[in-house]
Parts: structure tokens; sequence; C-alpha cells
């Protein structure tokens, strides 16, 4: 490579460009990366001590956790409706965009536009609609899992249409046609040639579902009697009693179950990327 | 013909169950009686008692007066930060960037908890203060992956135009840079202000105990849970965002189509 002069010009603009990010890195660090990182080591501290140089490091948080059998019920029960909203939104959500995207344009702008408006309602306001329109029809189910992952499903839907419709505009229309001249049925070129072309919009949907289902504070507080969720959990632990160190420890055993699921997704995903090249 | 008609009637009834909680909702603000299962007529009455209930009133204040504040901070630092890392050298650039996407794809309670955890060790009373920076902390990530893009797009030749022909780096940024990136810089904003409005988990977490609530806050710690005024003041959120899309949908995105087809 040659060797570039740096001008006068050149490094009075590298100054100015490192001025205008100044900010933006005094705000990445301090907070969003430096709390994380107290966090983590907080998660090691035993007590409600402050003084980051005063921790002594235990393992008792995280210990603790995995012993108490609520709280590792709380995870599960947690996980377990995550995993059932996220099933039945992909359930519910494939043929959805599908259909959505074999109608005419002006009708698919307006049904996209149906699908992601509530997206911008303030989600305890669409919960406490759920839950008073479920006391008006079913109100049996009030505390079931039922009750939450009709909820969690109403509510994290538009997450799952959204990236499906979009891969779905994309596919190549001719390919289809090519297997159907090819002989292959309607329902053969769909499992054949659109579905698997749909996989990386499933698998964005797959995250942008379970993650926010798994973790949310507000749906079981309504449609599940006040039930005791993981962020629930995280909230009574930290908040409620004030032991941020054990709520710090929950919350990082919840961040490695989510990064794990992210990175497993992602490599289902570009193992399929490969494949179909 | 009877597929298009089945597909039609799965179109319609998902978006019936979609919408049918916010309808009830609507349509239950304007209940004469107190209850949420029976409608006993038509009256304006949670709307009159809704403007003249202090708290409610406060907590729509501060919802407001925090998104506002909130994203005019994170809108600036997005996107001179959007700018700058465009020019930085590439490692610096992907590190950072990937650094962004951190509290987008982190659980909101997590991104709460560090955030309690901070401003905790800290000493910061929460309140004003704690909720402004925890909202200017989560909604600059999104503004800067949505005016980015739009950067990098920018052909680097008219900034550097604009430098021969005599402007000073504050000209170049007003006149020829931030101009271009309009469109992208409203919508980082809009994304700003709906993140920080809608906010309730990071919000609860660093205003707990502050007396200081924003909407969702404010109906998460109600006592009895539940209150006919709730409804009002929902349908008239709804009613803001409906306008909203419908604006976007028939004048917003149809002009802009239009505009965006002039400029080629």
């Amino acid at each position: 490579m040659e060797e570039v002069k740096v001008t006068p010009r050149k490094k009075r603009r590298r100054f100015l460009n490192a001025a205008i990010i100044s900010p933006y890195y005094l705000i990445l660090f301090a907070l969003i990366l430096i709390p994380i990182v107290i966090m983590v080591v907080y998660s090691f501290t035993k007590g409600e001590s402050r003084n980051l140089f005063q921790v002594s490091f235990t393992l008792e948080n995280y210990i603790s956790f995995f012993q108490t059998r609520d709280y590792m019920y709380a995870m599960q029960r947690s996980i377990w409706l995550a995993l059932l909203t996220t099933v039945a939104s992909l359930l519910i959500g494939y043929p959805l965009a599908y259909f959505i995207s074999q109608t005419k344009p002006r009708t698919q702008g307006l049904l996209i536009l149906l699908i992601s408006a509530p997206m911008w309602i303030n989600l305890v306001i669409r919960t406490i609609a759920l839950k008073q329109i479920i006391d008006i029809t079913i109100p049996s189910i009030l505390g079931t899992n039922t009750a939450m992952v009709i909820g969690l499903v109403n509510v994290f839907l538009p997450f799952m249409v959204l990236p499906i419709y979009t891969v779905l505009l994309k596919i190549d229309q001719g390919l289809i046609e090519a297997a159907t001249d090819l002989g292959a049925s309607r329902f053969k070129a769909f499992i054949k040639v659109t579905l698997p072309l749909s996989i990386p919009g499933i698998m964005s949907g797959i995250l942008m579902v379970f993650l926010p289902a798994a973790t949310t504070l507000v749906i079981p507080k309504y449609l599940g009697n006040n039930v005791f969720l993981i962020g629930n959990l995280i909230e009574r632990v930290s908040i409620l009693s004030g032991n941020i160190g054990y709520g710090s420890a929950i919350a990082i055993v919840l961040s490695i179950i989510m990064m794990a699921l992210i990175f497993i997704v992602r490599r289902v995903d570009r193992f399929k990327e490969v494949e179909d090249d | 013909m009877t597929r298009r008609v089945l597909k039609g009637s799965f179109i319609t009834f998902i978006m019936i169950l979609v919408y049918a909680p916010i309808v009830s909702m609507i349509l239950f603000s304007f209940n004469a009686n107190k209850s949420f299962t029976r409608f006993g007529g038509f009256s304006l009455r949670w709307y009159s008692e809704l403007f003249n209930h202090r708290e409610m009133m406060q907590a729509v204040l501060v919802t407001i007066i925090v998104a506002v504040v909130s994203t005019i901070i994170s809108t600036i630092i997005g996107t001179l930060a959007a700018i700058g890392l465009s020019r930085q050298r590439k490692v610096i650039r992907n590190l950072t960037l990937t650094a962004t996407n951190i509290p987008i794809i982190n659980p909101e309670i997590i991104t709460a908890i560090s955030l309690f955890v901070l401003f905790g060790m800290l000493y910061l009373p929460s309140g004003y203060l704690t909720i402004i920076l925890a909202h200017v902390a989560f909604s600059t990530p999104y503004v800067i992956i949505t005016v980015y893009p739009k950067v990098r797009s920018l052909d680097p030749n008219l900034a550097d135009a604009a430098a021969d022909l005599g402007a000073n780096p504050f000209q170049t940024l007003t006149k020829v840079i931030l101009p271009q990136l309009r469109v992208a810089i409203i919508a980082g904003a809009a994304i700003a202000f709906t993140m920080s409005f809608d906010d309730f988990v990071i919000s609860y977490f660093v205003t707990i105990g502050s007396g200081v609530s924003n909407i969702s806050t404010y109906l998460y710690t109600l006592k009895r849970g539940m209150d006919p005024k709730v409804n009002a003041l929902s349908a008239l959120i709804f009613l803001v965002i409906g306008l909203k899309v419908t604006y976007d949908y028939f004048i917003g995105g149809p002009r802009k189509a239009r505009r965006e087809k002039l400029r080629g």
C-alpha cells in the first residue's frame, strides 16, 4: 500500500470526526456497556453493598438461584410459555403472511398496516384491553397458561408476520412457476421452493417473538393473576426486596439462555443458506 | 374461488381477533356505568373524569416530556454518531456497530436491571434524570441503525465538493449532509419517540419509588388495577395512533413515494 500523507485538512477532519461521535461513545460506555459490567460484578457479590471496591467474590447468588425450586419453576414456565407462544405465532403467522403476500399490492399495503399498527400501542394498555375482553368472553381462563399464551400471541404476532412477509415478497415467482411447469403440484412447489426460501424470515420471527415473550412482566400480571414468571422474579428480587446481586445473577442466567438461543437459531439459518446455494 | 374465500376468511378472522380487544376497550370507554363487562348506555363520564384526574394527566404529561426530551437528545447524538462512524476506521466502526446492537437484541429487562444497578451504585436519585438518561440510552442505538445505512449511501464527493468550494465543516454538515439525511433522521426520531412513549420495563426500574411515573408505570402500579378512566385514556391513544397511521397510508406514504419517484 502507498503511504498516505496526513495533510492538515485530513488531520482536522479526523479530529472533527472524533468530536461528533464522542457524545455517543459517552452513552455507549456510561449507559450501555459499563452498566452490564457492573451487573456482572454485582451478580458475584453478596448482600446489598453498593461499593464496587468492597466486593468479595461469591457464587452464592447463582447457587441459591439454581437450588430454589420455585425460581427454577418460574424459569421453566417462562420458557415453556414462550415456546408455546412462538409455535402458535408461527402456525398463525406463516399462513397469514403467505395469504397476505398473495393479495393485490394495494390490499397488501393495507393489511400489513393493520398488522403493524398495534405495535405502536403501549403494551400495558394492550394487555389491559386483553384482560377486559377475556373477562367479558371467557373469564374462567384468566390466570391459566392458555390466557397468557393467547395474550402473548395477540401482542407479538406482528413480530412473526412482518419478517416472514418480507422474505416471501422477495421470492422470485419464476422459481415457483418453474417448479409447477416441471410437474410439481402447487402444494409440492410450496413445500420444496417457497418454504425453504422463507426460512430466514421464520428464524428472525422466532427470535423476535421468543425473546420478549420469555421475559415479559406485564402479561403475567394481568392475564396470569400475578403468576410468577422470570421477569416478575427479577422485579421482585431486585426492586421489591432490594437484593440487586441476586437480581443481576438471575438476569445473567436469563441472558445466557437467550444468547444460546440466538446462537443456535443463527446457526440453523446459516446452515440452511449454505445448503441452498 | 373457494380457495380465495378461505384465505380471505382466515385473514379476516385473525384481524378480528387482533382488533377485538381494542374495539371493545373503545366501546367500554363510553360506558355509563363502572362495569367492564356490561354496557349500561352511552356516556362521556370517563372522559371528563380522566381530564379531571390530576395523577393520570400528570402521567400523560411526564410521558410526553420524557419522550420529547429523550427523542431530541438521542436523535442529535445518534445522527452525529452515524455520520462520524461512516468515516471511522473499519475495525472501530464494526466494533461500535456490534456494541450498538447490544441494547437492541438484549431483552428489555436486562437493560432495565443494568441501569437500575448503575444508578443505584452512583446514588443517583430516581426521577426525571434517570428516566431521561435511560430513554436516551435505549433509543440512541435505534436512531443510529436507522440513519447509518442512509449515511453510507451518500456520495462522499458531495461533502468534498462543498469543502473545496470553501464551506467550513459546520456548513458542510448543515447544508450538504443533513438535508440529504432528512427522511432517515425523521424515521429515526419517530422510532425513538415511540420507543420512549411506550416504554414500560426500563422506566419502571429506573423510576421506582420516585413518584415520577409515565403512563405505563402509572397503570402498572395502579392499586386496584382496573379503572374505567384507563379505557378513556387508551381510546384517546388509539385515536392518535389511528390518525397517524391513516395519514401515513393515505397522504404521507403516497406523497413520499411520489417524491422518491421524482428524485429517481
